[in-house]
Formats: C-alpha cells, sequence, structure tokens
C-alpha cells in the first residue's frame, strides 16, 4: 500500500490484473456450464450432437419445449407441480416448526437445554442415507411407501433451521420486548405469534430458503420411497428420463430442456429474496 | 387459548406489589407450557424421523433374516450378533468405497476450502472489479440441484455432445473424463462447481465483518496486500473456515448424487462406488437389511469420529493461538 514510486507502481498494477484474471477466470468457470445448458436446450437432437454450439441454424428452443411437456404423456408437468409441492409447502411448514423450536431455545429455560440443544446439532451430522433404510422400513409398516407422505414429512425435519433460529431469535428479538408484552398481558403464544415472528421475519425467510433449496434438490429420499412416476419430483424424474437416453436418444433435447427448467425456480427464489438470506449467510459463521 | 385468558386476568398483580411466590411459580409453568408448545413439533419431528430410524439402524445391523433349513417355513428374524459388521468390513467392495470416499474428500475438501478462501479475499481487496456481478456469477450453480449440476457436467463429459472433449480433439488431445483415473476428479469437479461460489459468498460476508480498523493497523505497520490478507484477515475469519470444512466434510462423506448419475454412462463406476452407494444397493438391490444398516452405522461412526476430530483440532489450534 505504500507504493507511491513508481518503480513499485508497476508490480501494483500487474496485481490487480492478476487478481483481476483470477476472478474472471473463476466466473467463467461458474457461468458457462450454465450458458452451455442455455445453448444446448435451443438445439434439435441431431444438432446437439454435431454442429457448433455457438449457430443458431438449428433454432428449436419452442419445439424442444412442446416436446418436454408432451413426452411420455406430460410427465413432466406433473413431475414440476410435485416438486414444487414438496418444496414450497415443505419448506413453509419445516421454517416454521424450526425457527419456533430455535425461538423457544434461546428465550426459555429449562432443564436439560444444552444436552437437548446438542442433539439437535448432532442430527445435523447423520448422513441421510444412514437413515433411509429404516425411514422405508417404517414407512411401508404404516402403509406410506409410495405416497406423497413418505417424501414429504421426512424433510420437513431441518435440525439446522433451529440453529439458525435460536441465533436469529438472539440477534433480532430482544428480551425486553418481550417483558414489555407480558407486563402489557400478553399471553406467551400470543406473543411469539404477534410479536416476535414478525421480528424474526428475516430469519424465518432465510431457513425458508435454505429448505426449499435442500429439498428442490432431494434426490435420496424420492428415490427410495417412490416407485410411481406420477409422484416422482423432477430431480428423480429426470435421473430416469436420463438413464433412458442412452437407449432412446430422444430424450437427450428434453432432458436438457428440462434440467433448464428446474433450475428456474430457486434462481428466481434466490433473487426476489436476496436481501434476506445475505444476512442469514453469515448467521452461522459470525457466532 | 385458555393460557391466555387466564393471564389476562392474572396480569395487574405484579404491578401493584411485589410477585409471591405463588404467582411465580404459575409464571414459570406458563412459560413451561409455551416453550413445550412451540419445541413439540420439531421433537415429534426429530423422534420419528431421526432417533427412531437411528435406533432402527442399529437394531437391524443386529439381526438377520435367516432362511430355516431347506428353505421351508416361514422367514424369521434372528440375532446375529455382529456377523453383519463382520461381513461389511471384510467386503472388499465396501472398504474400496470407503477408500474412494477418502480420496475423494482429501482431494476435494482442501480445494474447495482454499479455492473459496482465495476467491473472498481477492473479493475482499477492493481491486476487482464489477465485484457484485462477479459475486452473482460465482454463486449461480449453487441454484442448480445436484442432480442436474451433475446432468450439466455428464454431457460436458460425453465425447459427441460436449464442445470440451471437442476443443481439447481440435487440439489433438483425446481426454476421457470417465476413465479409471479421471473419474474421480471429474466427480471432485462437479461438487467443486456447484459450491464454490456459496461458499465464496460465505467466506466474503464473514470478512466483510472484520472490524476495518484492525486492517488499517496492519497496513500502519507495513503490511502487504498479500500479508494482510493471510496473517491478519485469515485467522479472524476461522470460525466461518472451520464451519464450512465441517459441512463439507459431512457432505463429501454421503457422496452419492453423482457417481449414482454417472453409473450410468461410465462403466467405471459400479453400484458400491461409495459407502453411501453400497448401502443403497445392500438394501434395495439385494434387500440385505442387516449388511445396509451395519454399513450404514459404519459411516456415521466415521462421519461422528472425523466431524469430531475436525473440532477438536480447530479448537486445540485456536488454544495454541490465543496462547501466544
Amino acid at each position: 500500500m505504500s507504493a507511491t514510486g513508481s518503480p513499485l507502481l508497476r508490480p501494483r498494477l500487474l496485481g490487480r490484473a492478476t487478481v483481476n484474471a483470477v476472478v474472471a477466470i473463476s466466473v467463467l468457470y461458474t457461468l458457462l456450464p450454465v450458458l452451455w445448458l442455455v445453448l444446448a436446450a435451443a438445439k434439435s437432437r441431431d444438432a446437439l450432437f454435431g454442429s457448433d454450439l455457438l449457430s443458431l441454424s438449428d433454432f428449436s428452443f419452442a419445439r424442444n419445449l412442446t416436446d418436454l411437456f408432451a413426452m411420455d404423456g406430460g410427465l413432466y408437468g406433473r413431475w414440476y407441480v410435485n416438486s414444487l409441492l414438496y418444496a414450497v409447502l415443505g419448506a413453509a411448514v419445516g421454517a416454521l416448526v424450526s425457527v419456533a423450536c430455535g425461538y423457544a431455545f434461546d428465550k426459555y429455560r429449562f432443564r436439560h437445554k444444552e444436552k437437548l440443544f446438542g442433539l439437535v446439532l448432532a442430527a445435523v451430522m447423520v448422513p441421510q442415507t444412514v437413515l433411509a433404510l429404516p425411514l422405508y422400513l417404517m414407512a411401508s409398516e404404516a402403509g406410506l411407501v409410495n405416497t406423497f407422505w413418505a417424501v414429504f414429512i421426512p424433510v420437513l425435519f431441518n435440525p439446522f433451521g433451529v440453529y439458525l433460529g435460536r441465533i436469529f431469535s438472539q440477534g433480532y428479538v430482544p428480551d425486553e420486548v418481550l417483558e414489555a408484552a407480558r407486563i402489557d398481558g400478553a399471553g406467551e403464544l400470543t406473543m411469539y405469534a404477534r410479536v416476535a415472528l414478525r421480528m424474526l421475519g428475516p430469519g424465518l425467510v432465510t431457513v425458508f430458503l435454505f429448505q426449499l433449496t435442500a429439498i428442490w434438490n432431494n434426490f435420496f429420499l424420492p428415490m427410495v420411497m417412490l416407485s410411481d412416476q406420477d409422484l416422482y419430483p423432477v430431480s428423480l424424474g429426470l435421473y430416469a428420463w436420463n438413464s433412458s437416453a442412452s437407449v432412446s436418444p430422444e430424450y437427450y433435447p428434453v432432458v436438457i430442456m428440462g434440467s433448464l427448467l428446474a433450475v428456474v425456480p430457486l434462481i428466481l427464489a434466490f433473487v426476489l429474496l436476496q436481501r434476506f438470506w445475505r444476512s442469514g449467510l453469515t448467521a452461522g459463521a459470525v457466532k | 387459548m385458555t393460557a391466555t385468558t387466564e393471564h389476562t386476568v392474572r396480569v395487574p398483580a405484579p404491578r401493584t406489589a411485589a410477585p409471591s411466590a405463588r404467582t411465580r411459580r404459575t409464571a414459570r409453568r406458563r412459560r413451561l407450557g409455551a416453550a413445550g408448545v412451540l419445541m413439540a413439533p420439531f421433537f415429534l419431528l426429530l423422534t420419528t424421523v431421526f432417533l427412531i430410524p437411528v435406533g432402527t439402524a442399529a437394531y437391524l445391523s443386529f439381526y438377520s433374516d435367516d432362511q430355516p433349513g431347506l428353505g421351508f417355513g416361514p422367514e424369521r428374524t434372528v440375532f446375529v450378533g455382529l456377523r453383519s459388521y463382520a461381513a461389511v468390513l471384510t467386503d472388499p467392495t465396501f472398504l474400496g468405497g470407503l477408500g474412494t470416499v477418502a480420496l475423494y474428500c482429501l482431494i476435494y475438501i482442501p480445494l474447495m476450502v482454499a479455492g473459496a478462501l482465495l476467491l473472498a479475499l481477492l473479493l475482499d481487496s477492493g481491486v476487482v472489479r464489477l465485484r457484485a456481478f462477479a459475486q452473482l456469477g460465482l454463486f449461480l450453480p449453487h441454484a442448480v440441484p445436484g442432480i442436474i449440476a451433475a446432468l450439466i457436467w455428464l454431457y460436458l463429459y460425453t465425447p459427441g455432445i460436449s464442445p470440451v472433449v471437442d476443443l481439447f480433439a481440435r487440439a489433438d488431445i483425446t481426454i476421457d473424463f470417465l476413465g479409471v483415473h479421471t473419474v474421480l476428479p471429474s466427480i471432485v469437479n462437479i461438487a467443486l462447481w456447484s459450491n464454490l461460489g456459496y461458499n465464496t459468498v460465505v467466506f466474503y460476508a464473514a470478512l466483510q465483518a472484520v472490524p476495518r480498523e484492525v486492517i488499517e493497523a496492519a497496513v500502519v505497520d507495513g503490511a502487504g496486500p498479500v500479508r494482510t490478507a493471510l496473517q491478519v484477515k485469515t485467522p479472524l475469519v476461522r470460525a466461518s473456515i472451520v464451519m464450512v470444512a465441517m459441512f463439507t466434510l459431512i457432505w463429501s462423506l454421503q457422496l452419492f448424487t453423482e457417481p449414482m448419475l454417472l453409473s450410468q454412462s461410465s462403466p467405471m463406476i459400479n453400484s458400491r462406488f461409495s459407502p453411501s452407494m453400497y448401502i443403497y444397493d445392500a438394501a434395495f438391490t439385494r434387500n440385505n437389511y442387516g449388511l445396509a444398516a451395519a454399513a450404514s452405522v459404519v459411516l456415521l461412526l466415521c462421519t461422528i469420529a472425523l466431524s469430531y476430530g475436525v473440532t477438536r483440532f480447530t479448537s486445540r489450534n485456536s488454544t495454541a493461538e490465543e496462547a501466544r
């Protein structure tokens, strides 16, 4: 930083150029595959396998789109609705459940509190694959295998959301406000619903977004639980179609187009809810 | 709702006089009740989709469905002790899977942590142009579901479709991204692509929270930008580094989605490539629940041991640093 003399100026400029080059290459690395997906989605099957990626001679975006929704009797549309149901409903309910629990961990004192919280944190570590077989057996016992609930109930569980909820509650809900509400005669639960939940809003959105991403990404659990293609989420459906593609290549363009469409909701969610999750990202780290 | 009405009746008491022991006790009970209501849904979930399954996995690992004698009569579940564990731990395909994941972690985690930290430090150095755009661009893959990231890269690895393979071919380089030695780095690349930007943003946010005075003091003391970055800023965001390393480790040990998808196209990936794939194969292809459960417990114990190791290692380091 003390580079005021001209001999020192040159390495600084060089440094600047290197820094910008490294960042630019990294951004290209993350962006180009997505760009490829966009370009490839506009290719017909033959063009996909042969021609130049950038040539627009075979522009068949619209055809691929109609093919996608017509394939196998419109399965893709079903998968998309399923994914939205699993993810949006699941994340909304899951976030409410986790944040309420995190709030209680922060604001109330009771015996063995830290031990219970330790259990919650331990649950973050446990691999999903470990739980899959017992969950499958339990679901089959309850007659829930191959139903909506077999996927929906387990994804509600979000121990990391409880951890975040506790931190947000510490940060956003001052104890004085709660005391004041108590003196005004508010019941504990009304107070949570009317006062605390509003202050926890940004935290709630962050937990929702984390969980939305996780459920939209979910692949293993549906694979274990579902055999009825009508119940598949997009992730599992595309997996199934891709495995058919090696035998019947007409699946390639629809898999690519389907992948492109499957990316859209999360991008929308991240862009629309940007100002919330940015604060949430550090919450776990700064503590 | 009854609690609410009760409360409204009782409220004026603490205002007029010091609260009696009795009111304090009921207030405390009411608070405990509220805590219970707020926590109940989560703990109900914790019990049904976490505690009972973990218990069931442990239980199953000690039992087996044995066919009696000549295959006549009903199947029965018998206690087999550690037999399933012995079977898992002597199964070369399971040990091979563990080895694969260990190697994957050794390549992936350092690359991820160092790469994300480097990018975050560069973004934080203040000389990067279009910083907001760079952050968004880096973050974009986080919005791409894992299976679709794997699909995109599978196509980018496939000769005939891939412009990357094409480019190499034009330079007379034949490269098989799904060959014996390249398949693991190819999987690492998919994971790196998916998560690099997310972790960069985590680190960058943590760096932004570093007090500016600390950095100015370092500059006044004559530290150059590189030294400031490595010796002043990096230690201050250690909490984030540990957290990212932990989560990356936990996720890496579960390696499943990417190899599962690539196995559709690469003979180099068999159905027991990673421990998670082994569990899936044992449980749902071979229907050997005892074996799958034992493998699950082993994977769980490995995860706990390694996570514990990471936290111990880093906390020891931090106490050593504070002592200095």
